[in-house]
């Protein structure tokens, strides 16, 4: 490594300082600053004593924590003895369940949650069997709990695969010394093999929790307010950008946030989890009986249908004609594809724009913050990848109201008009929040390059600049292209900065438009249909991220 | 303590898939015997321990211990401690905590459970670091702590898995020596898996030779060194001298041996096969040598040999000679002021025929 710090080194890094204070760092900290600022340039705590005072707002901040705990309970009871049962034993089925982890980033929460009433609700097909045949039904979508239920089996895999990577890594002696000692099944589990798992499981709770505690498009379409976040978004847009409430809320998501991640990572700290020796689980794989594997088949089969409900339902929906109050859609069309592509091509269009433009900025930064930090010795660089992390524990809406309050009187140059009326917010917005992933891509990428290998170049005469140029990033590539396709989905499926920052329907993305359609009975055929062709869109590029991924190790390995 | 137990393994044979990994395995270990399964990696050794604490299932056979048979009970139910080689202590648990989980699992009232775990730190004299994580502790005192949750729970048996394998030499040689005392004084019948031979020759009283999923021989130390009863179990326990030819027996008990070597003499006191191929055997330090000429001992088989190569190794030197087209070893004491021969010098080796071991073939 060449110790020397360059002038070009120092203007790359201080550009994109810059680009993060502007557009993370500052519409945070003017979120955090409305929420304490009385007015007159003073601290005051008055707007967090009328928050306590709203009854509405203390039954929001309940209902939240309620249905993020509970998220994580229903969540564990799913994902914990899937998980254990997928690594522990020898069936087909373990390959079914360890790919459902792909589905969430498939279709985001809120664009199948429509389709979920029509199953679940009160008048939807699974409860008009039940009382058609048994006179009762289950009120799984009413209220908080249609919020729990869309979430955990979103969710779920999160809490599934984590453990199951943490559970595969124990060292086989440390289940059969406690085994050895007299303990088995349930106790074994209990003192023995959770513990050691945990850092897996915490990961996955801890995300859970806070995905569910920030999310804003499950509870609209499902019509709860009573929650943090819609509050938030219903005080900036109806009452207006100045109230002091939402900011409140804002400052509340972010703490839990913040303190979720830095809670389980506390618990990680000091802890000493590396338990794997050798050997891996394979040893401790057991057969099924034949009744068990029954059982087991039966199992997965419920559970598939369950977690691919959302998008049954939502392929249903997009084909039919009339469905109400009916177990399954009265008759089908393909009009509602002829009238997404009739009014919506705009929002297609947009999407590609403000996904492609942000992941493009994302790989661009992530290429270079990754190579300050790992190539170079400049002082306060990992700044750079500290800040951009940041990016991580901040909720959607505190960004989306952040940018609202801090950009409001902001115009474009050359008379282009003001800045929060154009697409490139959207860019900058959903950049700035899916950088952490495409850095990691990048970092990782960066980090298998050899450092000989640019030795090599430097030897032949090529400089600093020409050796990134012509072999770092070409070496970088497939990593890159990973850190571009991933950060292209994620943004697509972004609802809770696109509700907030959608001034106009021109400037709307597919994810607006599907959370507009599904405002209205009318709107559902057409929303889902819209949802259809987001979700083809987001799988072709998760499919097209694993191809790269898959021939860039590949690739590795041959080397 | 209990009564020491026996162990019996009567006709075990595993496969996993085609691979045949124990063949017919038929061993008694006797009651507070220290036995050693000792044999190269791959041989089957550990496989056979684990089926002793059961972790393996056989496809045939059983396993009994103090006569009854324990083959379909469970590993948790089973009394028999083992040591894994990699510790497995659990890092989310303190020393103590490690130490209190057999006795707690067996459900005994918490001051039974206290005084337990106290006399089993003790007993490896860990007392002090009862509240330490097993990460902060050395490898040497993981082992003890191992060893110790082990026998806090007091079983019947004692399997050691490779225990000494992951210290560096000196502590090994340590260990090795507190593992047979404190074995002695527990009287615990303890079965001792490892591949270095030294480790089994010197802590066990009687030991298993496995190869490739078989028992080659079973004995006390020196019976296995001094009377192998396989090629292999002779060249895995020592150094060995193999001189293939074939013999001819003559009257009077002399017999002719020709050789790669040369043709010699050799009263044998084993009843050696009549003719055809056989195989002689011996220890590197039974070979004598001496200069071309000198008066030599009569009762050795003498031939003709040149130094090809040196090793000193202090308390002997480790001669590597050519006998026309064979090469053999021959460890001759070091006394001071002797140099030894010098590499290229032609000398005289002689066998000592009591110290042979004949091989057919």
């Amino acid at each position: 490594m060449n110790p020397r710090v360059t002038f070009p080194q120092i203007a790359v890094a201080l550009a994109i300082a810059t680009f993060l204070v502007v557009f993370l760092i500052a519409p945070v900290l003017t979120v955090i600053y409305v929420a304490f600022a009385d007015g007159s340039g003073g601290f005051t705590l008055s707007h967090f004593v009328s928050f306590f005072q709203i009854t509405l707002m203390r039954e929001s901040f309940v209902n939240s924590l309620y249905v993020a705990g509970t998220t994580v309970l229903v969540t564990s009871l799913i994902g914990v003895p899937l998980a254990y049962f997928t690594v522990r034993f020898r069936f087909r089925g373990a390959a079914i369940i360890q790919t459902l982890g792909v589905l969430p980033l498939i279709m985001p929460a809120f664009v199948g949650a429509s389709a979920m009433q029509l199953l679940f609700g009160r008048s939807g097909a699974v409860n008009l069997i039940l009382m058609d045949a048994f006179d009762f039904s289950i009120p799984l979508m009413e209220g908080l709990n249609g919020v729990i239920f869309v979430e955990s089996l979103h969710y779920f895999p999160f809490i599934l695969l984590n453990l199951s990577v943490a559970l595969a890594n124990i060292d086989t002696a440390m289940e059969e010394a406690g085994q050895n000692l007299g303990a088995s099944g349930w106790r074994l589990f209990r003192r023995v093999v959770f513990p050691l798992a945990m850092p897996g499981y915490i990961a996955g709770a801890s995300l859970v929790f806070i995905k569910v505690f920030d999310d804003l498009g499950t509870p609209l379409i499902l019509n709860v307010t009573n929650m943090l976040a819609p509050q938030a978004y219903l005080r900036v847009t109806s009452i207006g950008i100045d109230d002091p409430i939402g900011y409140v809320i804002c400052v509340l998501l972010v703490l839990f946030s913040v303190g979720a991640m830095a809670g389980s990572s506390w618990f990680l700290k000091g802890r000493d989890f590396a338990t794997l020796q050798r050997g891996g689980a394979a040893g401790l794989r057991r057969k099924l009986t034949a009744w068990q594997a029954v059982m087991a088949y039966g199992l997965v089969a419920g559970l598939l249908l369950l977690v691919l409900s959302p998008h049954l339902g939502l392929l249903l929906l997009s084909l039919s004609k009339v469905w109400s109050y009916s177990v399954l859609p009265d008759a089908y069309t393909l009009a509602n594809y002829a009238t997404v592509f009739r009014d919506s091509t705009r929002m297609m269009i947009n999407t590609l724009v403000y996904c492609g433009g942000a992941a493009l900025i994302d790989v661009i930064l992530g290429t270079a913050i990754a190579y300050l930090v790992l190539r170079t010795q400049l002082p306060g660089r990992q700044w750079l990848d500290h800040m951009s992390t940041v990016a991580l524990a901040m909720p959607g809406v505190v960004l989306g109201i952040g940018y609202l309050r801090s950009f409001r009187d902001v115009d474009l140059p050359f008379g282009m008009g003001p800045l929060l009326g154009s697409g490139l917010i959207f860019i900058l917005a959903y950049a700035v929040r899916r950088l952490p992933y495409a850095l990691r891509s990048c970092n990782a990428a960066l980090a298998q390059v050899h450092l000989s290998m640019e030795e090599a170049a430097q030897n032949l005469g090529a400089s600093r600049g020409r050796t990134i140029m012509r072999v770092v990033v070409p070496m970088m590539m497939g990593g890159i292209l990973a850190g571009f396709v991933t950060s292209f989905i994620t943004a697509a499926g972004e609802i809770s900065e696109t509700i907030l920052l959608t001034s106009r329907e021109s400037l709307a993305p597919m994810s607006y438009g599907v959370y507009l359609y599904m405002q209205s009975i009318a709107g559902r055929g057409p929303g889902a249909a819209l949802g259809v062709l987001a979700v083809i869109l987001v799988g072709l590029g998760t499919y097209l991220s694993n191809r790269l991924v898959t021939a860039r190790q590949a690739s590795m390995e041959r080397r | 303590m209990t009564e020491p137990v026996k162990v019996d393994v009567e006709g075990v044979t595993l496969s996993f898939g085609a691979n045949k990994v124990l063949d017919n395995i038929n061993v008694t270990v006797q009651p507070g015997e220290f036995f050693a399964l000792l044999g190269p990696s791959g041989c089957g050794k550990s496989t056979l321990l684990r089926l002793i604490a059961g972790f393996n299932r056989a496809q045939t056979g059983r396993i009994l211990v103090a006569g009854e048979d324990i083959t379909e009970v469970p590993p948790w139910k089973r009394n028999v401690g083992m040591v894994f080689q990699s510790y497995a202590l659990w890092p989310h648990m303190s020393v103590a905590q490690n130490v209190a989980f057999g006795l707690e699992e067996k459900r005994l009232p918490r001051e039974a459970i206290r005084r337990g775990v106290a006399k089993a730190l003790e007993l490896v004299g860990l007392t002090e670091l009862a509240a330490r994580k097993p990460g902060q502790i050395s490898g040497g005192q993981q082992q003890r702590v191992a060893l110790a949750r082990t026998l806090a729970i007091e079983p019947r048996v004692l399997l050691l898995d490779e225990p000494l394998s992951n210290l560096d030499a000196k502590l090994r040689h340590h260990m090795r020596r507190e593992l047979v005392s404190l074995q002695r004084r527990l009287g615990i019948t303890t079965i001792f898996v490892t591949h270095d031979q030294e480790e089994a020759l010197t802590t066990a009283d009687r030991l298993a030779v496995m190869d490739r999923g078989v028992i080659q021989q079973v004995g006390a130390p020196m019976e296995l060194f001094d009377s192998p009863a396989s090629r292999f179990v002779a060249e895995f326990i020592g150094s060995i001298n193999l001189l293939k030819g074939t013999l001819d027996r003559g009257d009077a008990g002399s017999t002719r041996f020709r050789s790669g070597a040369g043709a010699f003499s050799l009263s044998l006191p084993e009843a050696a096969p009549a003719g055809g191929e056989v195989t002689l055997a011996f220890r590197p330090h039974s070979l004598e040598l001496a200069e071309p000429g000198a008066s030599a001992d009569a009762a050795r088989a003498w031939f003709p040999a040149q130094i090809h190569e040196r090793e000193f190794l202090g308390e002997f030197i480790r001669y590597r000679l050519h006998a026309q087209d064979t090469e053999l070893l021959a460890d001759v004491p070091h006394r001071k002021g002797d140099p030894g021969y010098a590499n290229g010098a032609k000398v005289m080796a002689g066998i000592d025929p009591a110290q042979v071991r004949l091989f057919a073939g």
